[in-house]
C-alpha cells in the first residue's frame, strides 16, 4: 500500500506542486525589506552610534578631562590631553577618537561620570577616506549640537536602568 | 523583408531586456524582497542600465583561449536564438516564413544551441568552462531526446509539421489537455534544454564558478546572457505552440475573441516564462547523476510509452473525436 501511495505521489508530483504553491503564496507576501534610503527600520534608545560630546545648556562642555573614557577604552582609540582653562576649570585641549579603532562598546558612555561623551543614534557616518574618520574635538562637540536633542531623549529614556 | 525581420527581432530584444528585470522582481517578491526599484519608476530602467554596463566594460580575451572561436562561441548562441524566431507564427498569417517544417527547422535550431555552449566551453581554456560545456553538451543532448518524442506525439494529434497547421489543430481543444502529462515532461526539459534551474549544471556557482562563461566578459557575456533568456522565451513559445493552442483565445467567445491573436500568444509567453521563473524560486539543483537518470530512465521511457499509445490511437481510431 506505501508503495503504491509512494508512487502516486511521485508520478503526480505532488510534492512539487505542494512547494510551488508555497512560493506562490510567498510571492503574494507582503514585502519584509524596508526601502532604506527612504525608510529606515526602529532604533533602540541604546543603540551606540556615532560619538557626542555634549553640552550643558549654558553652552559650557561638559567633559572635565577625568580621561576615564580613555582609561577604560579596550581598543585604545580615545587620545585626550588636558590643562587648566584660563578660568582655573580643568578642560580637555585635545580630545580625539579614531573611529576606525572603536569597537562601538560603550565603554566610555558608561565610564563618563558628567553623560559628556556618548554614542548617539547617527550610524550614517561612512566616509570616502580614512582621515575622515579621525575625529577631532571640534567634530565631536559639532556632534553633539547636531544631535542633542535625540541623544537627550534616548539618555532620559534609559536612565531609570542605569 | 527587413522591416519584417526588425519587427519580430526589435520586441523579442525588448522582452529579452525585461524578462532579466520580470525574473529579479519575480524572485525578490518571492524571497520577501523588492528587487530593483532605483533606477528609474519601480527599476524600470534597470535592464538599459545592465545592459549600458555591460556594453562600457573591456571584453577580456585570455592569453590561452582561442580567439577566433572564443569570439564566435557568443554570437553563436545568440544568433540562434533570434533566427528560430523565423517560423514562429505569432498570429494568423502572422509568421515570417511559413514553411511546412517548420517544428522541424525548431527543432534543428534549439539543438544547434549546444554549439555555443561546446565552443566557448572549449576555446576558454579553463578547466570550469570546459566542465561546464560539457555536463552542457550531455544534458541538452539527453533531454532533447525525449522533447523529439514529445513532439512526435503532438505531430500525431495535429497531423502537419507545419506550426500554423498544428496551431491551427487545437481550436476544439488545446493539446495541454489530452496531452498533460507530456506537456509537463516537455515543459521540464526545455528547463533542461536551456540550462535553466533546477538543471542549470552548466553554471552551477557552486561547484563551477560560472560554468562554461567563466572567462566572458563584458559584451561577450551580454551575448551569452541575452541568448540564454531569448532561447527562453522561444522556448515558452514552443511550449505555447504546441500545448497551448497558440494564438487562439481559450474559449471561441465574445469578451475572449475580441483581443487580438498576438496578444494571446505573447500572454501565454509570459505565462509559462513566469512559471520558469517560479520554478527557479522553487526547486534546489539537480545533482548530475539524478539529472541523467531524470532524463533517460523516466522521461524517454514515459514519453516513448506515449508515443506508441497516442500513435496506436491515432491509427486505429480508438476514441473517435480526440484525433
Amino acid at each position: 500500500m506505501g508503495y503504491i501511495s509512494r508512487g502516486a505521489r511521485t508520478m503526480l508530483l505532488t510534492e512539487l506542486i505542494s512547494g510551488m504553491a508555497l512560493t506562490l503564496r510567498y510571492f503574494f507576501r507582503p514585502k519584509v525589506t524596508i526601502n532604506y534610503p527612504y525608510e529606515k527600520g526602529p532604533l533602540s534608545p541604546r543603540f551606540r552610534g556615532e560619538h557626542a560630546l555634549r553640552r550643558y545648556a549654558n553652552g559650557e562642555e561638559r567633559c572635565i578631562a577625568c580621561k576615564l573614557c580613555e582609561a577604560i577604552c579596550p581598543a585604545q582609540a580615545i587620545t585626550i590631553e588636558a590643562e587648566p582653562r584660563d578660568d582655573g576649570s580643568r578642560r580637555t585641549t585635545r580630545y580625539d577618537i579614531d573611529m576606525v579603532k572603536c569597537i562601538y562598546c560603550g565603554l566610555c558612555e558608561e565610564a563618563c561620570p558628567v553623560d559628556a561623551i556618548v554614542e548617539g543614534p547617527n550610524f550614517e557616518f561612512a566616509t570616502e577616506t580614512r582621515e575622515e574618520l579621525m575625529y577631532d574635538k571640534d567634530k565631536l562637540l559639532a556632534n553633539g549640537d547636531r544631535w542633542e536633542t535625540e541623544i537627550a531623549e534616548c539618555l532620559a529614556q534609559t536612565a531609570p536602568y542605569r | 523583408m527587413v522591416i519584417k525581420i526588425l519587427v519580430i527581432v526589435a520586441p523579442l530584444l525588448t522582452a529579452v531586456a525585461y524578462l532579466t528585470y520580470a525574473e529579479r522582481k519575480v524572485l525578490s517578491a518571492m524571497h520577501l524582497r523588492r528587487g530593483p526599484n532605483v533606477v528609474g519608476p519601480w527599476g524600470l530602467l534597470q535592464p538599459i542600465a545592465d545592459g549600458l554596463k555591460l556594453f562600457l566594460k573591456e571584453t577580456i580575451i585570455p592569453s590561452g583561449a582561442n580567439r577566433a572561436v572564443f569570439i564566435l562561441a557568443p554570437c553563436v548562441t545568440f544568433v540562434l536564438a533570434l533566427i528560430a524566431w523565423a517560423v514562429i507564427p505569432v498570429g494568423p498569417g502572422l509568421v515570417l516564413s511559413n514553411i511546412n517544417v517548420g517544428i522541424l527547422y525548431l527543432f534543428a535550431i534549439s539543438s544547434l544551441g549546444v554549439y555555443g555552449i561546446l565552443m566557448a566551453g572549449w576555446a576558454s581554456n579553463s578547466r570550469y568552462a570546459f566542465l561546464g560545456a560539457l555536463r552542457s553538451a550531455a544534458q541538452m543532448v539527453s533531454y532533447e531526446v525525449s522533447m523529439g518524442l514529445i513532439i512526435i506525439t503532438v505531430l500525431l494529434l495535429a497531423g502537419s509539421l507545419n506550426l500554423t497547421d498544428i496551431v491551427m489543430a487545437q481550436k476544439n481543444i488545446w493539446f495541454v489537455i489530452p496531452l498533460l502529462p507530456m506537456a509537463v515532461i516537455f515543459f521540464v526539459s526545455t528547463l533542461a534544454e536551456t540550462n535553466r534551474h533546477p538543471f542549470d549544471l552548466a553554471e552551477a556557482e557552486a561547484e563551477l564558478v560560472a560554468g562554461f562563461n567563466v572567462e566572458y566578459s563584458a559584451m561577450t557575456f551580454a551575448l551569452f546572457f541575452l541568448g540564454e533568456y531569448a532561447n527562453m522565451i522561444l522556448m515558452s513559445a514552443m511550449t505555447t505552440i504546441l500545448f497551448l493552442g497558440g494564438w487562439l483565445p481559450p474559449v471561441d467567445m465574445a469578451p475572449f475573441n475580441w483581443i487580438p491573436g498576438p496578444l494571446w500568444f505573447a500572454f501565454k509567453i509570459a505565462a509559462v516564462l513566469f512559471v520558469f521563473i517560479w520554478v527557479r524560486g522553487t526547486f534546489p539543483r539537480y545533482r548530475y547523476d539524478q539529472l541523467m537518470r531524470l532524463g533517460w530512465k523516466v522521461f524517454l521511457p514515459l514519453s516513448l510509452a506515449t508515443v506508441a499509445i497516442v500513435g496506436a490511437i491515432v491509427a486505429y481510431d480508438l476514441l473517435p473525436g480526440a484525433g
